[in-house]
């Protein structure tokens, strides 16, 4: 390995983890002002640059809570395990960062001369051309699993063990719908690695719309992973006060706090480069197949991949503040009565779908076959989602019943 | 409590139908309340305000439960005529009068001294209920501060510079008792 690479693989972790870092700061503040506006508030929006009166709409408000954050108290309960309690926070924060190594935040870079030196094209990927690109983010962000168990174990309190119990039942029962929905994905691209997929649907239409049930078994799955609402559990506030995370204080909490909002990021990375198309937006973003390709492409498409995220996390956040929490047996209901076999109807009908075409179409350049293939996929999706609606509705009733206490038999009144 | 005991209602929880179970017409429909509000609120239609930038709004400033005042009569005097009835009515027992002989001939008393302490007060308003002759009322004054505890003992010149402050913004009440309120 060449010091020019390591020199390039060193910037490009650096500016990935600057703006991850950033990212997720100035989502809160997002997140806050959209809060506030669901809720018919104003929000933060004082926090400018201190000293003076400029206020920038608030903008100064990630500074202002990371301050607050490092100068709180670093304080450990005296009754929790120490090393595990200091190591939860570093585990779930390293893999949520180790997780962005792989997933590219542009297309390319065309090649260019520095100081003489020519330099090859630049991917946009801390470790490109990773062939099991989808192995190694699933394996990283089940680990970060183990971060909210053991700060929910370690901090030895009901509160947070129920927490770290409820977020790994989730994340194990959503980690296999999550899967399903890729499967489609991988199936028809050929391929685990996250560029090549990008590529594929830039030729042949995004995956949202060729595997619209494979979609939504995703995004509902990845709502889950990232503990998001409606999916919060771990930490619902009016149950468990903070969930895993009660006994943490200062640094340490704001590096769960950081993690959470980095899966978030990176189910949106997910979301769009596996369904969206990542980069591609027809037109302005340049030919997919061709070799080099020319500054204005790269950054079209760097703002284009953005964008999306972007819009992705917009989503995110007023999702949020649109639906009710779901019951603990709701939610795992939803995962395996109803996300299980709507992921595993997606993954046969596209592996069938896939293999006749190529029996039929073997050079897969018929257009024909592509808009076949999102109109079967579509009516699977009707009949699929018809069929599990009616058959095995999200009712769960557990009301008193009134024939039982009428005659006297002892029941939940 | 038995199972048939008339008190107990029961309720039939409507069932869900085709749209229901499909959820998804639900999940559009949580999303289009939202999206009202979000739109809204971008619009600049908020229910709260950037505070000391921008006064809040006070509905109506006639019933506002703020920081009291004690009324003056036509001739400048305190209508006052210490009957302690706003002291004997006060849940808080914030409200101090000394009584004296009146120098008037149209009442028997007057208060020396009428001094309400703002940090006991529970701004309830029954001070204001009590009174025969609406000489306290409440204003719609709401952002009281003060330094210590002393000085938010308001004295009766204090109350009644209250008067003067807020009397053409606020009329008094109950015309037949000598208020100006239309």
């Amino acid at each position: 390995m060449s010091a020019a690479l390591i020199l390039e693989i060193l910037i490009k972790s650096a500016v990935l983890i600057g703006g991850l870092m950033t990212a997720a700061a100035y989502f809160v503040l997002l997140e806050r002002r959209m809060a506030a506006w669901t809720q018919d508030r104003i929000g933060p929006s004082r926090v400018g640059i201190p000293l003076t009166n400029w206020r920038l709409w608030g903008l100064g408000q990630p500074l202002a809570d990371g301050a607050k954050m490092m100068l709180k108290e670093d304080y450990t309960p005296a009754h929790v395990d120490r090393r595990l309690y200091i190591l939860a926070p570093l585990a779930i924060l390293a893999a949520a960062i180790a997780v962005s190594a792989v997933i590219p935040f542009g297309s390319v870079l065309p090649p260019m001369t520095i100081g003489g030196e020519k330099i090859g094209p630049i991917h946009l990927t801390v470790a490109p051309g990773v062939d099991v690109g989808m192995i190694y983010v699933f394996a990283l962000s089940s680990i970060a699993v183990y971060g909210v168990i053991l700060g929910g174990w370690a901090s030895n309190n009901k509160y947070s063990f129920i927490g770290g119990l409820r977020s790994s039942a989730q994340l194990i029962a959503y980690e296999l719908p999550m899967g399903l929905g890729i499967l489609g994905v991988v199936l028809a691209a050929g391929s685990l690695d996250l560029e090549r997929i990008m590529d594929y649907q830039a030729n042949y239409g995004w995956f949202a719309l060729a595997q619209p049930l494979g979609f939504v078994v995703f995004l509902v799955a990845a709502f889950a992973e990232a503990a998001r609402l409606p999916f919060d559990l771990p930490e619902a506030e009016q149950e468990l006060i903070g969930g895993y995370h009660t006994e943490y204080a200062g640094m340490k909490l704001l590096l769960f706090l950081v993690a959470e909002f980095l899966h978030m990021i990176v189910a949106s990375f997910l979301i769009v480069i596996l369904f969206f198309g990542g980069w591609h937006l027809p037109i302005i973003t340049g030919d997919p197949d061709a070799a080099t390709v020319s500054w204005f492409t790269a950054i079209a498409r760097i703002l284009v991949l953005h964008a999306k995220i972007f819009l992705v996390i917009v989503f995110f956040m007023w999702v949020r503040w649109s639906w009710p929490r779901f019951r603990f047996d709701q939610l795992m209901n939803l995962a395996w009565k109803i996300m299980l076999p709507l992921g595993l109807a997606n993954f046969v009908a596209i592996a069938i779908l896939y293999e006749l075409r190529k029996v039929n179409d073997p050079t897969e350049s018929s257009l024909a076959w592509t808009v076949g293939i999102i109109a079967a996929s579509w009516l699977v999706f009707a009949v699929a989602w018809l069929a599990t609606s009616l058959s095995n509705p999200l009712v769960t009733d557990n009301r008193p019943r009134r024939d039982l206490s009428a005659a006297g038999v002892d029941s939940q009144i | 409590m038995k199972p048939d005991d008339p008190n107990i209602k029961w309720i039939e929880e409507p069932r869900l139908g085709l749209a229901g179970k499909m959820y998804l017409p639900l999940v559009a429909d949580g999303l289009t309340t939202t999206f009202k509000h979000l739109t809204k609120s971008l619009l600049g239609e908020t229910v709260t305000v950037s505070y000391p930038d921008e006064e809040p709004k006070i509905g109506n400033p006639q019933i506002y439960r703020g920081v009291h005042r004690l009324n003056k009569d036509q001739a400048g005097r305190v209508k006052c005529v210490a009957c302690f009835l706003c002291a004997t009515a006060c849940p808080a027992h914030c409200i101090d009068i000394i009584a004296e002989p009146s120098p008037w001939p149209d009442r028997e008393k007057y208060p020396q001294s009428f001094s309400i302490d703002e940090l006991r007060c529970i701004y309830c308003g029954m001070c204001e209920e009590a009174c025969p002759v609406d000489a306290i009322e409440l204003t719609s004054l709401y952002n009281l501060t003060g330094r210590s505890r002393e000085e938010m003992i308001f004295d009766k010149e204090k109350l009644l510079s209250v008067f003067d402050m807020t009397k053409d913004k606020e009329p008094m009440q109950s015309p037949a008792l000598g208020g100006t309120a239309t």
